[in-house]
């Protein structure tokens, strides 16, 4: 392989046995077995069924892959799966309950906060993340925190709008509920 | 006809965004099947050469591999080029990978491993062992110009220089202002956020589906049928979402050979999806060395154009694209020249990318005439009214369909509030950073192909609407269905809109901004037969309150038939639907440009886009803050995805102006920053806020229904207005796109 072209060689795998990995995925228990080399982006998509969650780059560096770990935006490509026992993992597909949409994704179909949609479960879950952390209010704060998932169809405007609003009424609500 | 428009025109959500916000939707690596084998690119290491030896023991020893493919063991393909040229190839002999041991270019895919996983497959690519007889790459253009040519085969589609006009050399030594520039944009990737994958199911027999990442599914199955020997009956291709394409997915790249190759050898199903790095060795934004060369009066009145641009391209094709013409175009002058050549270099093919040469044309016309304006202290708005040409495309001497460019020039420059420009550079400061106000104008093709689709009314009053064509993120599905629902005066859910199957009518390519014009005029036909048809058999119900009507005098809503002027009497489809033999009402039409109009007309998008820029000067940083984009496009169907649409090309302007460059190494002929780390596109904190403004632009030849298209004209002229900006607020020019901080500060 070329020099720096391709993911650096894997440590000699031969022999390496699958071994159980138990976590919550999306709000129910599941255990499966996986080799060690396995990462959360690729046990999703390829073991799992779950090919909601994106791979852009495999490197850390694009955030497509973004799932919520125990509350957490994380880069599912830069975390191997056998590490999640006893996690709670969410992904694009647990974010609806009851067959509504959660906020954040009504928000993104409402400001057309995606084209492609390719980056936009990536997206939607960093958003989630972002609003969970509670540090960003103004859509310069929303900008920043937002700036590890590329959007190539360039619908940056509208993802911080449909942050924003979320943002916006849930603090709305906060307001009327202290009322 | 009376057909009220409730949908068309108006902001609309994508029909297709529950699936995308859920996951649900499917791009090329997602489609799953029984036993599917993965299959890892090994990607070749020098540039140009040939590879003496390879070694794939160690990688056929690993636990679940099945086969390691190279050159030396490749199943026999087609023998001649023709079968390797996809719809959209340039002239020459399209790459065929695995072929033979003879390196082209960098990052040349030299063996496929194929495995029961795709961890066991990208390990063992790891194992494979070439040895090369290398050679010395020639990848510098500087280098190379010298022995640029005439492309002697013109590429389809793509107009070649026209004709001199007048006597520019002459009229530029005679010039009282001149200007004279080099400028050159650097090489981009399109880096669309899915790469490149192809899932190749076995559906046995010989039968094959593939799910390729395509800008259009029949360029993909034509591709595979010719290269493989298939009929076109076991070659079924389906893409219904594509992560993005801006180009890189006009054409097959060699992920889809290599995967059919397996899957046909195994008769299996196999899957290859490229890594980000391996986005990197196939099309991309071919760097161009253009010369801008203006003749003036004192007043800004242009007397001589002379646009001269080398391009490179790769040593088995001859890319070509529009970049000079656009300077015979958009001003009114007697005295113009143009060339444009080609020099070959040690790549791969450069590709179409978001407004192919227009990008690049447009920067350095655009550029130049900011210097121009500089040179003469005519204001850069007022400098292009002067030069204004109303009606006519002085390259071909046609008529234009429509032009409302003086609207988006006073309509932009209003919205921004240019007149509170001072025009003198390092004028305009906030605190510690200078301001730069610039503005450019953007044009674009307006163009329709010959596209087939199918509308069919189903029993249960439902509408499907269908064509092969694709919706790569620009709103297609959406479209469709508003002119579906207007159409037959249903509510959008009761119309679903299918796309991206080669099975579904015939479409071409999803490209060229000419996807909505011709998809949606195919779609607007079939319904219109549709209605013809559903209206016969509701007047020949028995006691029909029809019985006596033209369809003229009826109108479709909330999914009935109604007597315009007696709105009592009126049928429901599914009354109309249910009397007729088959149970559904269906009909298929063809759209196709009208070749007596093409005669005499010709047909642009335009546009206006302003932009503020502040620079940090100790730092040398330069932030877009504000960006009006005023766009004329004819009759916009959704308001909320043409913003968006505009937006996204706006980006990816802001991309190419500041941050895009992939880093060629000649001593290796290998671009260096493959990846998203170091090859920088814009990120959220990147972009401020952008304001689309549609002007008004009624049009009834463009297309049967009005539209121009979208998907190029909002990165057009972005570049250029951004580079002006920059002049304006530093008094630097810098003539070399990306404006990084090194450029800014070295000047
Ligand atoms: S795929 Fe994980 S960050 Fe790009
Ligand atoms: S929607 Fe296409 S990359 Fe974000």
């Amino acid at each position: 392989m070329m020099d720096g072209m391709s993911s650096s060689p894997a440590p000699h795998p031969v022999g390496m046995a699958k071994i159980p990995v138990s976590f919550r995925l999306n709000g129910a228990p599941t255990t499966i077995e996986l080799a060690p080399w396995t990462t959360l982006l690729d046990a999703l998509r390829n073991h799992m069924g779950l090919t909601g969650t994106k791979k852009g780059c495999d490197h850390g560096q694009c955030g497509a892959c973004t799932v919520l770990v125990d509350g957490q935006r994380i880069n599912a490509c830069l975390t191997l799966a056998v590490m999640k026992e006893g996690a709670d993992i969410r992904t694009v597909e647990g974010l609806a309950e009851h067959g509504h949409l959660h906020p954040v994704q009504d928000a993104f179909i409402e400001y057309d906060a995606f084209q492609c949609g390719y980056c936009t479960p990536g997206q939607i879950c960093s958003a989630v993340g972002l609003i969970a952390e509670g540090h960003a209010h103004s859509a310069e704060e929303i900008r920043e925190a937002m700036s590890g998932n590329i959007c190539r169809c360039g619908a940056y405007p509208n993802i911080v709008e449909a942050v924003k609003h979320v943002i916006d009424a849930k603090a709305a609500r906060r307001l009327e509920a202290a009322k | 006809m009376s057909m009220t428009q409730k949908y068309v025109g108006t902001a609309q959500r994508r029909v297709d965004g529950h699936a995308k916000v859920t996951g649900g939707a499917r791009y090329a690596a997602e489609f799953a099947a029984a036993d599917l084998l993965h299959g890892a690119v090994v990607s070749g290491a020098i540039a140009r050469g040939t590879i003496t030896k390879i070694d794939t023991a160690a990688a056929e020893a690993v636990p679940g591999v099945v086969k390691v493919y190279t050159h030396e063991n490749r199943p026999r393909t087609a023998w001649l080029d023709s079968s390797y040229r996809d719809d959209v190839a340039p002239p020459g002999h399209p790459f065929r990978a695995l072929h033979s041991a003879k390196i082209m270019f960098s990052g040349q895919p030299v063996a496929l491993v194929v495995a029961d996983d795709f961890e066991t497959a990208t390990y063992a690519a790891s194992l494979v062992e070439v040895s090369y007889d290398a050679e010395v790459p020639k990848t510098d253009l500087d280098a190379q110009k010298g022995q640029s040519y005439d492309p002697p085969k013109k590429r389809s589609g793509v107009e070649p220089p026209p004709k001199p006009r007048g006597h520019a050399e002459k009229a530029y030594a005679a010039a009282p202002v001149k200007v004279q520039q080099e400028y050159r944009v650097a090489v981009e990737h399109h880096n669309p956020m899915e790469p490149h994958a192809t899932t190749v199911v076995w559906d046995g027999d010989g039968a094959i589906t593939v799910h390729d990442k395509i800008q259009g599914v029949t360029n993909t199955q034509g591709y595979v049928t010719g290269v493989f020997g298939l009929s076109k009956d076991k070659v079924r291709c389906i893409s219904p979402f594509m992560g993005g394409g801006f180009g890189s997915g006009l054409r097959p790249q060699y992920q889809l050979f290599l995967a059919v190759l397996a899957s046909l050898d195994l008769e299996r199903s196999v899957r290859v999806v490229l890594t980000r790095d391996q986005m990197f060795t196939f099309g991309h934004r071919p760097l161009t060395i253009q010369t801008l060369s203006l003749g003036a009066e004192p007043d800004g009145r242009l007397t001589s154009i002379i646009h001269d641009a080398v391009q490179e391209t790769s040593h088995f094709e001859d890319y070509q694209e529009n970049t000079v013409n656009w300077s015979g175009l958009l001003y009114k002058c007697d005295n113009t020249k143009f060339s444009y050549e080609l020099a070959k270099l040690d790549t791969y093919t450069p590709a179409d990318m978001r407004a192919p040469g227009a990008v690049l044309g447009l920067y350095a016309l655009e550029a130049a005439m900011d210097e121009l304006a500089s040179a003469t202290g005519v204001d850069p708005v007022e400098l292009r009214l002067r030069n204004y040409i109303a009606d006519t495309d002085q390259n071909t001497d046609k008529k234009l369909t429509s032009k409302a460019l003086r609207e988006c020039y006073t309509q932009g420059a209003e919205r921004f509030g240019w007149s509170k420009r001072d025009a003198r550079p390092r004028s305009m400061t906030d605190g510690r950073e200078l301001v730069g106000w610039g503005m450019a104008t953007g044009v674009w093709e307006a163009m329709m192909q010959k596209t087939s689709a199918r509308a069919t009314l189903t029993g249960d009053g439902r509408l499907e609407v269908a064509t092969a064509s694709a919706d790569i993120g620009t709103g297609t599905y959406t479209i469709l269905t508003q002119l579906g629902a207007d159409a037959l005066g249903l509510r959008m859910e009761d119309v679903t809109a299918r796309l991206g199957d080669s099975s579904l009518p015939y479409s071409p390519i999803e490209g060229g901004s000419w996807t909505a014009a011709s998809a949606g005029t195919a779609v607007q036909m079939a319904c219109e037969t549709v209605r013809e048809k559903v209206f016969k058999l509701a007047r020949q119900l028995d006691g029909s309150p029809l019985a006596n009507q033209d369809l003229d005098h009826v109108t479709f809503r909330d999914g009935r038939i109604v007597v315009t002027n007696d709105p009592s009497r009126s049928v429901s489809l599914i009354d109309a639907i249910k009397s007729s033999n088959e149970g559904k009402v269906e009909a298929e039409e063809t759209a196709a440009p009208s070749t007596i109009q093409a005669r005499r007309f010709v047909s642009y998008t335009h546009s206006a886009v302003f932009v503020e820029v502040k620079v940090d000067e100790e730092l040398g940083v330069v932030r877009v803050t504000r960006v009006v984009s005023a766009v004329a496009a004819g009759k916009i169907l959704n308001l909320k995805t043409a913003r968006s649409q505009i937006l996204g090309g706006v980006v990816m302007g802001i991309g190419s102006a500041l941050h895009e460059e992939s880093m060629l190494d000649h001593n290796i002929g290998r671009f260096m920053n493959h990846n998203l780390g170091e090859y920088h596109v814009p990120v959220n904190a990147d972009i401020g806020p952008i304001e689309v403004i549609f002007v008004d632009e009624p049009d009834d030849k463009a297309s049967p229904i009005g539209v121009k298209g979208l998907g190029e004209i909002g990165i057009v002229g972005t570049g250029a207005a951004i580079a002006n900006a920059v002049y304006h607020a530093t008094g630097v020019r810098v003539r070399d796109l990306p404006i990084t901080i090194d450029k800014l500060q070295g000047a």
